[in-house]
């Protein structure tokens, strides 16, 4: 609390407060850690002692070793391939949803003309797109990206457009009386005005790429995370399932994290007064 | 608080001399050096002389302005006229229309009827490129120190980024807030937040500063503070400039000439001329015969008016 009173004082305040942020973290890390291992000795006692048949419910030991058995010959090729599908997917949908957003932020027209579709192109069964993709691009990576795409845009676009809009009018009239054109509004006050907001979509989008991902690679594929639970299902493999199920998890998370990395790093600023 | 503030009032004085000295570079002051681009036809702020168009000692002009919205008349029939680098202040009860004015004035918005003109201009665009507007609220953007903030203008300008923050380091002093240059707003006290809002519209290099209750939003030792200090800067180097305020004694205070308006329609009710010692303290003001006197006529006029 003292470093908050002290602070426009001088720089010997950061020093402590960085240490206090890292122990800080640590604490608020603690009640999700236990939570996991609360799960974890729950499934391992279910599935142990309940009798559960290891291709209803694998126990959590026959995951790891099917995951450490499997992993040379499928796993590891697999998450390469879904992996790429996720990363070049995100990336192009955050391109072309922040291609959309600032087009449709410009003009009142292009906006009222074209939000209604984007709204629309959301009731898209993207399950039964899926497919026709794969028909059209065949067993290749362009299917997954769209499907990856047509998922995440719309997070980012939403979110993009009301942190472009949520700028202070009054703020917008002190840009006028300081010589401040369309342009150098857009860049020095309301797209810097956005960037939080931004985040908050990318964040979102980035729990959604992976079930993208999966989508398109059960739609067709040769190879993948969703390529091999294709595969494991039908032959009650449903350990390996679990272990792709667990690295697709910890991919999304991943992202997610990298995300919030990235914005504390972009916008520093914006963490001041969240808490 | 006081401490910090009371440097930049001593320090803040170094007038014109400065101005004639040099070329208008990074050391001249607020005037023309740091104006950038469209500073030099707006003029001379700092040196009074030059090629500035401006032929007659008038610095605003307004004939018969009335404002409607909708069926509310904001202002009616105002005639008001301060001459070049005289300070005008308006006093009123909130709703009078006084920040309407300030609006109008500094062209975010047109008239209904009847003209303005600042220093010859009377389009709306025109009167935007004279006028330097400063709202109650600092409106800082978050994500620039100190010195960004301030250079805003000039980098709209085209200046570019670093040039542009040379330039308004050299003003930092003067405004008491050296060593802060690279601090974040929220790092900021609202004293000193509030005096960045006043070194970024100053540098924006307007021979037109509209200032819109400037100080409201403060604590009244902060307040009263920069209240001698914007005197002293005023003092130190003239520009037209126009206050709005609840505050009889800010107007005061700032004002060389203070316009009384009454509510709905906003109109003017009076308009009284303020001759006070020029160097005088605050403090010293405030007791001046004069002072309490205009201050007594003032208030009884606006709880007529009420």
């Amino acid at each position: 609390m003292s470093t908050t009173v002290t602070r426009p004082d001088e720089s010997e305040v950061t020093a402590p407060a960085k240490s206090g942020r890292t122990s800080a973290g640590i604490r608020r890390a603690l009640p999700a850690a236990g939570i996991l291992v609360a799960i974890a000795l729950i499934w391992e006692a279910v599935s142990h002692w309940f009798g559960v048949p290891n291709y209803v419910l694998p126990s959590l030991d026959s995951i790891w070793s099917t995951g450490v058995a499997e992993w040379r010959g499928t796993l590891a090729s697999a998450t390469l391939v879904t992996t790429e599908e996720v990363l070049l997917g995100f990336l192009l949908s955050i391109v072309i949803a922040l291609v959309i957003a600032f087009a449709l932020h410009s003009s009142r027209v292009v906006r009222n003309a074209v939000y209604p579709l984007l709204i629309g192109s959301q009731a898209v069964p993207v399950v039964v797109v899926a497919p026709v993709l794969a028909i059209i691009f065949g067993y290749t990576i362009t299917p997954k990206l769209i499907v990856v795409t047509l998922i995440c845009f719309f997070p980012i676009v939403v979110n993009t457009i009301d942190g472009l809009a949520s700028v202070d009018p009054e703020l917008l009239r002190v840009m006028r009386t300081l010589d401040g054109d369309r342009w150098a509004t857009l860049r020095r006050v309301e797209a810097p005005a956005a960037l939080p907001s931004i985040f908050s979509g990318l964040r979102i989008a980035a729990t959604y790429a992976p079930i993208g991902a999966v989508f398109g690679e059960y739609a067709g594929s040769q190879n993948g995370l969703g390529y091999v639970m294709i595969q494991a299902i039908p032959q009650l493999e449903t350990a390996l399932v679990f272990a792709a199920i667990f690295i697709l998890t910890a991919e999304a998370i991943l992202l997610f994290i990298a995300v919030s990395v990235l914005e504390r790093i972009i916008c520093p600023w914006a963490r001041e007064g969240k808490r | 608080m006081a401490g910090t503030s009371g440097t930049p009032a001593a320090k803040g004085v170094p007038p014109q001399a400065d101005a004639h000295t040099g070329a208008p570079g990074p050391g001249a002051p607020l005037g023309p050096g740091v104006g950038g681009p469209g500073a030099g036809e707006t003029g001379a702020a700092g040196n009074g002389s030059g090629a500035a168009p401006v032929a007659s000692g008038t610095g605003l002009r307004l004939s018969g302005v009335a404002r409607v919205f909708g069926q509310v008349v904001a202002v009616s029939g105002v005639d008001l006229e301060v001459p070049l680098h005289s300070r005008m202040s308006i006093v009123g009860p909130s709703g009078c229309g006084k920040s309407t004015l300030l609006a109008l004035i500094c062209g975010l918005d047109e008239p209904n009827e009847g003209t303005i003109d600042v220093l010859g201009a009377t389009t709306s665009a025109e009167r935007l490129r004279r006028c330097a507007w400063m709202p109650q609220r600092d409106l800082l953007l978050p994500w620039r120190d100190v010195l960004g903030n301030a250079a805003l203008a000039l980098e709209n300008q085209g200046v570019r980024r670093r040039t542009a923050r040379q330039r308004v380091g050299h003003l930092v002093e003067r405004f008491g807030l050296a060593g802060f240059e690279e601090k974040l707003p929220h790092q900021l006290s609202g004293g000193m937040r509030q005096r960045v809002s006043f070194l970024r519209t100053l540098v924006a290099g307007k021979e037109v500063l509209l200032l819109d209750e400037p100080f409201g939003a403060l604590d009244s030792i902060t307040r009263a503070d920069l209240q001698g200090w914007l005197r002293t800067a005023l003092d130190a180097e003239p520009r037209t400039t126009v206050l709005v305020t609840h505050d009889v004694e800010e107007a005061l205070l700032i004002g060389e000439r203070v316009v009384v308006m009454s509510a709905r329609p906003g109109r003017i009710r009076a308009q009284f001329d303020v001759h006070l010692p020029h160097a005088g303290s605050r403090r010293e003001l405030i007791r001046h015969p004069e002072f309490a006197e205009l201050r007594d006529e003032i208030l009884s006029l606006l709880e007529a008016v009420t």
